[in-house]
Order: structure tokens, then sequence, then C-alpha cells
């Protein structure tokens, strides 16, 4: 089962690797492109039984290792479909 | 089988060496073993083309303790150490991928020096691009500064020093040159030797994966050409598995449980294995099925071609396996044993215990093709070598003319690129980048070692000859002014296609350059690099030899910067400014052209002159010292007054030939003459400079006085330069960023 | 006064702490591996600055799990002086044992360069000998060192007096100019409730020998030497 989690910088926090991106577009003529936020992607192959099981599993490991909850955020989709948990 | 043109040709291999394969074997080769010799046999890995010029290079010397042969050389620097040093190109990759190839070069010359129980201590760089105008060549350019950052800071060595260079035929062409420089006690260099049959073949590092494995995987029908995951990928570098491998590798080789050990670079698996082979006069059998691979279904050719990063090749005494197994997993890397050491003098691979490939190692290495290429003058010589100045018009007045020059990216501060390098990690450097040569004390003697790597494209491509001559001498005289007796140098020689007789000709000379002036200045070459085919189009680069010299401080508390140091100190010019602009980065930013003869080098005054600095700074009568190079003595007079907030006043001679032509004031103030430094003393020990310098016969000229706000010149009395000082700093400090500001360095 | 230097894999300035502490200021040092789990009865510990771990995931991130960061815990939370340098502060700052969080640079690059730094509360192990709004000559060399934690976190620091170190100029006025990396406040480093944490992005263990630039680092040290010796604090052993 397959676990993909979102993490993304808390809106507060100054992101200057997105400000960077953001301005090189723009000088790349997409002017259209107002702000650009990074974050980072992760998959997880999870041996669970169910959907629900490799949620709970994928959220313990966002909240313990993969994101920094003072400044970070994320949310997890479960490849089969299941509810997506939003943190 | 009776192989196809296009298969030969994708492995780099003519008929004619082709056929050189089947009489060394007695029959065909596996395609595993087609593609040995491709990579064995390739420019990169067998200097067939520039073999026999390099071996003229004088290489021995008292202090000499390994040269050229080894994956560095090493020369002793006294109290029982030496130092190990090596400089390495990665310039293709760089401009494919401008972080990973810089960046995977850094990684590549740092395995070089700790394989041989060296630890680290420094690293420098010589980079050429096209101009900054570009944005192709700032991407390059911001690429390849932010790789070398980034391996080398996370690896924690500091970047002491370098040189950038900026020239239209690198736009496609960039250089990446990377010295580095370690200590190791004298008597436990290891090298990278096989010996002792049975002795086991030990593989530690990162997993093999399908890195840097070029194009041949098409041909044959061993291969699934269908499948996209088998592409060649780019090769990108781990430095935190480096840093692991270093500490690991290191505190093996205190157990003396090593024979031999290489690291794997370029050809990688393939050319460790037969290298190692070959000088222990012995033979080595591995089994790539016991490789460790983070890709499925790697056949024996990729595995053994694969230039995965991070990867070393280990032989261990008998009965101390365990011992080096443990090691290595305390810093939770996986020492495998792969195979191990025959008394046959063969490479012999075998996958799940059957062969796949035998070769006699010798045919690999000693017996690979040697080539005496053809070499023709090149037909632009003679023209180029004329230098009109009458035919240029009146020269811009010296004040626009400055300001040009101290902008000019190749003259103006690097600090944006140093200081995105961490220069003082390890607490040894004593001069930071921007200072002159970089100086690292050596912890545990009083010594201290300057480095320093130059080389001048320009005079190379007017006259390969002296233009060579004066690389060597430029990058000795930087070690001198810091006070460092030059005692070894390695040399990059860069060019291009090496088929063209024009191309061989320039290497050919250029390599009788260096080797004339390193006999005449007594510095032994150690080792080196070379990096052929470096041209777009048929046009290549300028030919770019890059010469890295240590230098020697007995007393790592003296030790001297280019910059001023007090009010009132008085400047001396050593050495003579002759009527030189030829090749000039005058003619080059003001008239758009590279023409002339370059300077005239006169080794026994350049020898004098260097014996003169290392003394003189080493008795503390030279407070500074700064060399005479890109921009001529204005430039160099304005550099030592710059992060210092002192100015100068300087009358300096008239150079009697240029008369009183228009280019009276440009050639006093640019010419680019050799052998020149400027040196700034205490004003009442001139008496003293003045007869030390008489002594060596080198020409020593009161020009000024270090003090005040504004950067003053005169020519024989006129008045021709007064500058503000922050305002001169300005154009100098801002230049490079200026092409920057509005962009920023993604992530 | 035996100094703990703990060493991740990836750590590369252990070193120049030990070197700093052993060698110039004449002190006991030791390493610590980082699977390690005594810290070999020191008075004081250091995490130095690096690359643990590579920076992988988050700079700090992996490192805060060691076996030996649970022997650092016990240690601070008993009283023991723990200096975190660069990338030691950023493992303080995961493990939790001070509050906040590293960004990137403003700049988006690494920068080593000296800097100016403000004392401004002496009643730390590591500041003791100093005088209050003292301004210390101290090298950077990160990509990260850029400082952020919630604006109730601030403001609890700052009324807490835990702000140790200011980006300052050289006459020690705090300006935007002084900042070299987007740190909120022109923080450089600060220490724990208790106090007896602290961390700090700049290198002191750099700035200890005139040779090498600056010695305006030693004084941490020293301060911590002196500060033990006078019984100042309870430490754990």
């Amino acid at each position: 089962m397959r676990a993909r989690v979102f993490v993304t910088l808390k809106p507060s926090v100054f992101d200057p690797q997105g400000t960077t991106v953001a301005e090189a577009l723009h000088t790349l003529g997409y002017a259209a492109v107002k702000d650009v936020r990074q974050g980072k992607y992760f998959e997880l192959e999870i041996d669970a039984r169910t959907p629900e099981d490799a949620r709970r599993l994928a959220s313990e490991a966002a909240d313990k290792l993969l994101a920094n909850p003072v400044i970070e955020s994320y949310r997890i989709e479960v490849d089969s479909g299941a509810a997506e948990t939003v943190r | 089988m009776t192989i196809a043109d296009d298969v030969l040709q994708q492995h780099g291999l003519t008929r004619e060496e082709y056929q050189r394969v089947l009489e060394m074997l007695g029959r065909e080769p596996t395609m595993t073993e087609l593609g040995i010799f491709s990579v064995m046999w390739s420019e990169h890995c067998s200097y067939k083309s520039s073999r026999v010029h390099l071996k003229t290079l004088p290489t021995t010397g008292k202090r000499v303790l390994q040269g050229p042969g080894e994956n560095a050389g090493a020369v002793d620097i006294g109290d029982g150490l030496a130092a190990v040093f090596k400089i390495e190109s990665h310039n293709h990759p760089s401009f494919i991928e401008p972080y990973q190839g810089a960046a995977t070069g850094v990684g590549g010359i740092i395995r070089d020096i700790f394989t041989m129980g060296a630890r680290p201590i420094a690293l420098l760089n010589s980079l050429r691009f096209g101009p900054l105008e570009e944005p192709l060549v700032r991407r390059t350019f911001a690429g390849v500064v932010a790789g070398i950052a980034g391996y080398g800071n996370s690896i924690g060595i500091p970047t002491v020093g370098g040189e950038i260079g900026f020239d239209e035929s690198y736009i496609g062409n960039p250089l990446v040159n990377v010295f580095c420089l370690g200590i190791a006690r004298a008597d436990e260099i290891i090298k990278g030797v096989a010996s002792g049959a049975g002795n086991a073949v030990y593989y530690v590092g990162a997993k093999t994966g399908r890195d840097g494995i070029h194009g041949a995987t098409m041909a044959s029908a061993e291969f699934d050409e269908t499948s996209a995951e088998k592409r060649p990928a780019v090769q990108v570098g781990d430095p935190f598995m480096e840093k692991l491998l270093l500490e690991a590798c290191l505190e093996v080789m205190k157990t003396d449980a090593l024979i031999g050990i290489q690291d794997m670079g370029a050809a990688g698996l393939t050319c460790s294995t037969c290298e190692m082979g070959a000088r222990g006069g012995a033979g080595v059998e591995i089994d790539v099925s016991l490789v460790p691979q983070r890709e499925t279904g790697m056949t024996p050719y990729e595995i053994m071609l694969s230039e995965s990063q991070e990867r070393m090749l280990l032989v261990v005494k008998q009965g101390r396996e365990g011992e080096v197994e443990r090691i290595f997993e305390k810093w939770d890397l996986h020492a495998v044993r792969i195979g191990q050491v025959t008394p046959d003098r063969r490479m012999r691979v075998k996958n799940q215990g059957a062969v796949v490939a035998e070769i006699p190692t010798a045919s690999l290495t000693d017996e690979a093709p040697l080539y005496r290429r053809p070499m023709a003058e090149p037909a632009y010589l003679a023209e180029a070598q004329q230098l009109s100045l009458a035919s240029l018009g009146a020269p811009p007045p010296a004040s626009e003319v400055f300001r040009r020059l101290l902008a000019s990216p190749g003259i103006a501060s690097k600090r944006w690129v140093y200081r995105q390098y961490d220069h003082m990690v390890r607490t040894n450097t004593l001069v930071f980048p921007g200072m002159g040569a970089g100086v690292v004390r050596v912890k545990g003697t009083h010594r201290a070692l300057a480095l320093s790597v130059d080389g001048n494209g320009r005079f190379v491509y007017l006259d390969p000859f002296a233009g060579a001559q004066l690389a060597v001498a430029e990058a000795a005289r930087n070690v001198a002014c810091a006070g460092g007796q030059p005692i070894g140098a390695t040399n990059c020689l860069n060019f291009g296609n090496p088929e063209r007789p024009e191309i061989m000709w320039q290497f050919a000379r250029t390599v009788e350059g260096i080797g004339a002036a390193c006999r005449a200045l007594d510095i032994p070459i150690t080792g080196g690099n070379v990096s052929l085919y470096n041209e777009t189009d048929g046009k290549a680069i300028l030919p770019t030899p890059v010469l890295g010299v240590v230098g020697l401080i007995e007393d790592a508390a003296s030790v001297a910067r280019r910059a001023f140091r007090s009010e009132g100190d008085a400047i001396v010019l050593l050495g003579e400014t002759r009527d030189e602009l030829g090749g000039s980065e005058y003619l080059k930013v003001i008239h758009g052209l590279v023409r002339g003869a370059p300077p005239r080098l006169d080794l026994e005054h350049e020898a004098a002159l260097q014996r003169l600095l290392v003394k003189g700074v080493a008795d503390g009568l030279v407070r500074s010292a700064h060399d005479c190079a890109e921009g001529g003595l204005a430039v160099t007079l304005a550099e030592c007054c710059f992060d210092t907030g002192l100015g100068a006043d300087a009358d300096i001679p008239a150079v009697v030939e240029a008369g009183l032509t228009p280019f009276h004031d440009v050639t006093a103030l640019f010419s680019e003459s050799a052998s020149r430094v400027v040196v700034s003393i205490d004003a009442g020990r001139t008496a003293e400079l003045q007869a030390l310098a008489a002594e060596s016969a080198v020409p020593a000229t009161m020009v000024g006085r270090v003090g005040g706000n504004r950067i003053r010149v005169a020519v024989a009395g006129r008045g021709v330069l007064d500058e503000p000082l922050g305002e001169a700093e300005r154009f100098w400090s801002d230049a490079i960023g200026n092409y920057f500001e509005s962009q920023r360095a993604i992530a | 006064m035996k100094f703990a230097v703990v060493v991740f894999p990836g750590s590369n300035c252990d070193h120049d702490a030990y070197h700093a502490a052993r060698h110039v200021l004449g002190q006991e040092a030791a390493f610590v591996w980082h699977k390690d789990t005594s810290l070999l009865g020191a008075d004081v510990v250091i995490l130095p600055g690096g690359f643990a771990h590579g920076d992988y995931l988050r700079t700090g991130a992996i490192a805060r799990f060691s076996p030996i960061m649970q022997e650092v815990r016990r240690f601070a939370e008993a009283g023991g002086p723990v200096l975190g340098i660069c990338n030691g502060f950023q493992v303080l700052l995961e493990a939790g044992l001070l509050p906040g969080a590293m960004l990137r640079n403003r700049s988006v690059r690494f920068q080593c360069e000296h800097v100016f730094v403000k004392v401004e509360h002496t009643d730390t192990p590591f500041t003791s000998g100093c005088l209050p709004g003292r301004v210390l000559r101290i090298p950077i060399a990160h990509g990260e060192g850029n400082y952020y934690a919630e604006p109730e976190v601030i403001d609890g620091l700052e009324k807490n007096r835990q702000v140790i170190f200011r980006y300052a100029t050289a006459a020690g006025a705090v300006t935007p100019d002084a900042n070299p990396n987007g740190s909120v406040n022109n923080i450089a480093g600060l220490c724990s409730d208790a106090r007896n944490v602290v961390g700090l992005m700049p290198h002191p263990e750099r700035a200890c020998e005139l040779a090498v630039g600056s010695v305006d680092g030693l004084v941490l040290l020293e301060s911590v030497v002196a500060s033990i010796s006078q019984g100042a604090l309870a430490t754990a052993r």
C-alpha cells in the first residue's frame, strides 16, 4: 500500500526558496504565477492490511519525523482511495 | 562474430585498436570485455595522446615521496609528514549538469587524496566560463559554484582559494579543475596496489547504479534496448556518504590491515581493479553478482562500467577481514568481499561464478595504445602574435580604463563566489580566499602550506611554450608571495581535440614549457590530469594549462597577504615593467582583442625574485606581497588597498620602450610583464630591502606610500590616476554580484 | 573540566571544538560517538557544527533520535551546560531542547564570513564572562541559519530574556543590515528556560586563536569553565 505525504511550510512562515522560484518563473514570462510555496513529497510503501492502518502509520511517521510541527503542516493520501488526513 | 563499425564507434575504439584487442586476447572479446577495453583505452583513462609528452616532465626531487602514477602525488614537508595533492578536471559533466558535475568533481579529487592515507585539509579550484552576459553562462556559473560549495562544505573541507577566468571560447565548454591537498604521515602513505595471492578484495561505499555509462548499451543482444530505466543517469554526488567513507577509511588505514586501496572514479570498478592489479604485479578476480546494486537487472557490463560515486576498492591482509568489516559497520557502511588477488596477471570478472571477462591487466594499463599524434603549428599563430598598438587608435583615459578593468569579471572581486565556500572549517586557514595564495597551517607543527592554482589561456593561445612557462611562474610566485617555498606542483591540461594537429602542437609545446619552467624553478610535477576534446563545433577552448603549486612556510607565524597593513608603509615594486600588452586584460576588455606576444620570462630572474620573497616574508621584512598579473601594476596597487581602508600614493617608472606614444601611460599602468611583485614594508627598512634585492639582482624600486583614502598613481612624476578608494573598491567588489542581482540561486 | 564533543555521522566541526577545548583552553576533552549511551563523566557537552546525516530530511532531524541524545537530554535536565553550535543548535531545536526552527537563509545561499554578535544576557554558563552588550566578532558558515518561531514563542523568549546573542554591527547596533540570514529579531543564539542549554549559529570554536582571525569566541568556553569551578551550576555526571 502506498501513502503519499505532502509536507508544506505553514502559511505564516517565510519561504525564501519558494520566493526565488516565483521570481525565476516571472523572468521566464509567467507573470500570472502570483506565489510559489515549496514543500516536500514522500512516498511510503507500507505493509498494512487496510488503508486506514496505512494512513494512521503515515500520520505517525509525519508527526514524528517527516514534518517539523513548528514550521510545517502535512496532508496524506493513500493509494486505495481512502479519505485524506489534513493536519 | 565480426564486430560492426557502429558498435566500435559507440565504444570509442578504432579498427586498429580493435585489432590489437584481438591480438592481446587471442580471440574475439566478450561484450563485457569490449566495454572494459573501451573505457580503459579511452583518452581519459589511458592518456594515449598525451603520455609520450607527459613523460618529459620533471617528476623527481629530494622531497618527492610519490610521483605521477598513483592516485595523487606526495612531497615531504618535514616532521615525518607528507603533503598529498593533485588537481583533476570535471569539465564536460559541468556543462551538462553544472551543480552535480562540479560536485562530483570535488568528490572525485577528495577520494584521490584520502585513498592515499591522507586527511584532506584544503581545496582550491580553477574555473573558466564564457562571458557572464550570457544567461546560459550565468546558469552554469551559479550551478558550478553551488555544486562546489554544496559538496565541499558538507564534507567539511575548506575551499581556501582559486581563480576564475572568462572567455568566449569557454561558453559551451566550461572548465572545472579542482585541487585537493591532504596530510599523511610520510611512512603511512598507502598505494593503490593489489598483491599477495589469496588476499581478499573488498568493495565499500555507495551501491552501484547505472550512473555515467555512456551510450554503449545499444548494440548487444545482452541488453533490453527498450527499457527506459536503462538510460544512463547523470552522476549525483552524496557528500554525506563520502564523509562516512573518508572517516571510516582513515580509521581502517590506521590499523595497517590494508595492502592497498583505490577509489572508483573514471571507469569505476574496471579501472580500480585492473590498475591495482597492474601496480602490484598480480591479478584480481571479482564476481559482479556480489557487488551491492541499487538498481535491478544490471548486467556485468553495466556493473563494470558504472561510474556511481563514493565507492572504494580495498585489498585486505589475510586474517584482518573481520576487523576491517567491523570498522566500516561502525560508520554504517557495509564492506563486502567481492573477490581476491590471484597469482596470474589477469583481471578476471565472474558473474555468479561464470567467467564473463578475462584480460591481462597489462594490456589495459601499461600496454594500452600510445600515440604520437601529428602536430602542426596552427595557422592563426603567426598573425595573432602581431600587435600594432598604433592601429588601435588613442586609448581611453586612464581613469576609465582603470574602472573598466576593476569591474571586469576576470579581475573583479570573487567574494560573491567564495562567500559560498566554507573556508574556515578545520580552523587551519591562515589566509582566506581573496587575499593571495591560500595558506593553511599544519597542526602539530610550526609550519604552514601556501597553495595557488593559476593559468592564463590567452598567453598559451598566443605562444604555448611561453604561456605554459608563465603559468608555472605565476603559481609559484603567488605561493612565494605568501612566504612559501615551492616544493611541488600538479598540472591540469585542458585542451581541444588532439586529433587536430594544431591542438596537439599546442599541447606538446605546453608540456615542454611546463617542463622547462619546473626545471629552472626546481619544482617537481607529482601528478596531474589531462582533459581533451574541450570544443564545440570544431571550435576549441583557449589552450588552458592550470598549475597547482604547493609552497612550504617554515614558520606559520610569518605569512604575507596581498593587502597593505599600515599607514605610512613604503610600497616597493620588485621587478620591471616592459612594453608588454600582448594577451593582456587591457587589450581584451578595452579593444576586444587577444593578440601579441605574451610577456617575456627570464626564469633565473624569476627564481631570484621568489627566493627573495620567501626570505623577506620569513624575516618579517616584507609585510605584504601581491604579484602583478591581469590588469598590470595599476590593478595590483588597487588590490593591495582593497579590504584595508588604506589608500596609496604611488609614482611608477615609465616604460622606456613605450616612448611618448599615446600608449605611454597605458603601458606603464596595465602592461602584464612577468616577475613583478608589489610589496609593502616598514618605511624605516627600505635600505635593508634594497640591499637584499641588490644581492639577488632583483630590481627594487620605491614607488610610494600606503595611506590616505585615494588611489593615486603617477607615471614618472606625472599624475595619471586619482580615484577615491571607496568608489574604486565598489566597482571591484560589486561587479560579479551585479550579474546575479535580479536572480537568486534556485534550491 | 571535561568537555564532551558529540560526533554524529556527518559532523565536521567536532575536531575544531575538541581543538579549542583541549589545545587552546587546555581542558580535558573527549569525542562521544552518537551511538554511545554515556557522556563519559563530562562537565560540559558540545554539539558541534557540520552536516549530521547529510542534513537529509531537515537539518538535525535525524540526529535528534541518536541514542546519545537521551543522555544529552538527561544531562541538560539535571542542569548540565550544553552548547549547540550551528548544526548542533539545529539538533537542539529538532530535539525540542530549545524552541523554534531553522529555515534557509534569506539569500538562499550558503554564507561563510565573519559577523558581529551582541551578547544580550550574561547569566548563562557560556556568557558569564562577558559584560552585557559586549560585541563579539565570530564567523558564520551556514545555509540554514534563518531562525524562526511563532510570534507568541518569540514574545515569550524576549520577555524571559532567553535571546542570548543577536546579530549586530561592530558598534552593537541591531540593524537589518547586520542580519546575515533573515533570522527573526536578529536572533543568533538563545538559551533554554533553565538557561543551561545554549544554542548559536556562529562558530565560537573558529574564533579562539589570533592566527585564524579572531579570539572573541574563547570567552564562551572560558565562561563555562569558570561557571563550573565556581560551583555556579549543578552538574550531572
